[in-house]
């Protein structure tokens, strides 16, 4: 129930955002149907806590300015190398271990290798993760874990740590 | 005041246009697909992002900002997703990235090392 | 102005990705190239809006943002239904 509430907030919010007229019979439409396509989409039984994880919200607070720093970080990193005329790469695919209790945790694990520039997560099965770097040092690092042990630490918050 | 938004906004647009193509001049020199893929998520990410912070500085505190504030929530979310389904589907049709280090000692994650064909 | 400058770096990458997805050997460089014009594609619509001065472009952007991932997905797992192709197919 709580997850239909937020859904619903969530979809008429993006309404208002898209329609930009702020006449009454709008909103009454847009309230109308954002619920609508929201009870459609609980029938396929895609609301609930893995698709829409409101509880994580608190924590994004900190955990997304620390994942757009580490884009920008390696995004700079893996400019320098494409520019350098020498183009000094080292591809490496390596497994590394993913401490992630659920299955939200792990998504966002191998969508934040995914998103940072020079690492790409190829498979993920059960509780290994296959990354392809562009250099071996930056395989290093993640081998390292500090990013796991945040993404950790952002899914779990309390209970985990 | 308004003389140092569009400065600010200036740089960000400009870092912006430069990581874009930073991101395709990578792709057009990494020798294959999968280090193709790190160049374009420079595009994805950096490229993008700094474009999106220097149009919302420009657009103010309106609409115009929240939907573009949209455009780059979904792109990031979005892009992920759609380079992992590739790298996943490269690796299943049998493309083998030009390796330095195996650090995997064959197995990947999922396969078994006697599938590998 | 700024934003006309803007512009025209990224067509110019636009047109990066295009002769990459011209060229590109296998058939997952095609694909990768064709999400890439779509990120382009989107970051160009909205600029084109500044240029213009009309935001109604930026529905636009919202709407491609969606149906690039969409489209990626969708030939991706066309071709893994199918037989795979690497090195891709001659041409005919």
């Amino acid at each position: 129930m709580l997850y239909f509430a937020s859904a619903v907030i969530i979809t008429y919010f993006f309404w208002l955002v898209l329609s930009g007229h702020y006449t009454l019979l709008l909103m009454v439409i847009g309230a109308v149907s954002s619920l609508l396509v929201v009870m459609l989409a609980s029938r396929m039984a895609v609301v609930d806590r893995e698709g829409h994880p409101i509880d994580l919200v608190g924590r994004a607070i900190w955990f997304w300015p620390w994942l757009v720093w580490q884009i920008v970080k390696s995004g700079i990193d893996v400019s320098r190398i494409i520019l350098s005329p020498s183009l000094p790469i080292s591809p490496t695919l390596i497994n590394v271990r993913a401490t992630q209790k659920s299955a939200v945790g792990l998504v966002t694990y191998a969508n934040s290798i995914t998103l940072t520039p020079g690492t790409v997560s190829v498979e993920v099965e059960g509780d290994e993760i296959t990354v392809h770097a562009i250099t071996y040092a930056g395989a290093q690092d993640l081998a390292e874990g500090d990013m796991d042990r945040t993404v950790s630490r952002f899914e779990g918050g309390r209970r985990a740590q | 005041m308004e003389q140092i938004i569009d400065i600010v906004s200036w740089v960000f647009l400009i870092a912006g246009g430069l990581f874009c193509v930073i991101g395709t001049v990578g792709m057009m020199r990494m020798p294959d697909m999968f280090t193709r893929l790190h160049a374009a998520s420079i595009v994805d990410t950096l490229g993008m992002g700094f474009l999106i912070v220097g149009m919302v500085l420009q657009a103010g505190f309106t609409l115009v900002a929240a939907k573009l504030i949209i455009i780059a929530a979904l792109i990031l979310l979005t892009s992920p997703v759609a380079t992992h389904a590739l790298a996943q589907a490269a690796l299943h049709a049998g493309l083998r990235p030009k390796l330095d280090h195996d650090e995997t000692g064959g197995h990947i994650a999922g396969e078994d090392a006697s599938s590998n064909s | 102005m700024m934003f006309f400058a803007a512009t025209i770096a990224v067509l110019v990458s636009l047109g990066l990705a295009l002769v990459r997805a011209l060229l590109g050997p296998t058939l997952f460089d095609r694909v990768l190239a064709g999400n890439t014009i779509g990120t382009l594609a989107v970051l160009t619509l909205a600029l084109i809006g500044f240029v213009t001065g009309r935001p109604e472009f930026l529905d636009i952007a919202i709407l491609y943002t969606l149906l690039n991932l969409i489209g990626t997905i969708a030939v991706l797992r066309y071709f893994k239904l199918s037989e795979p192709v690497v090195p891709a197919a001659p041409e005919e």
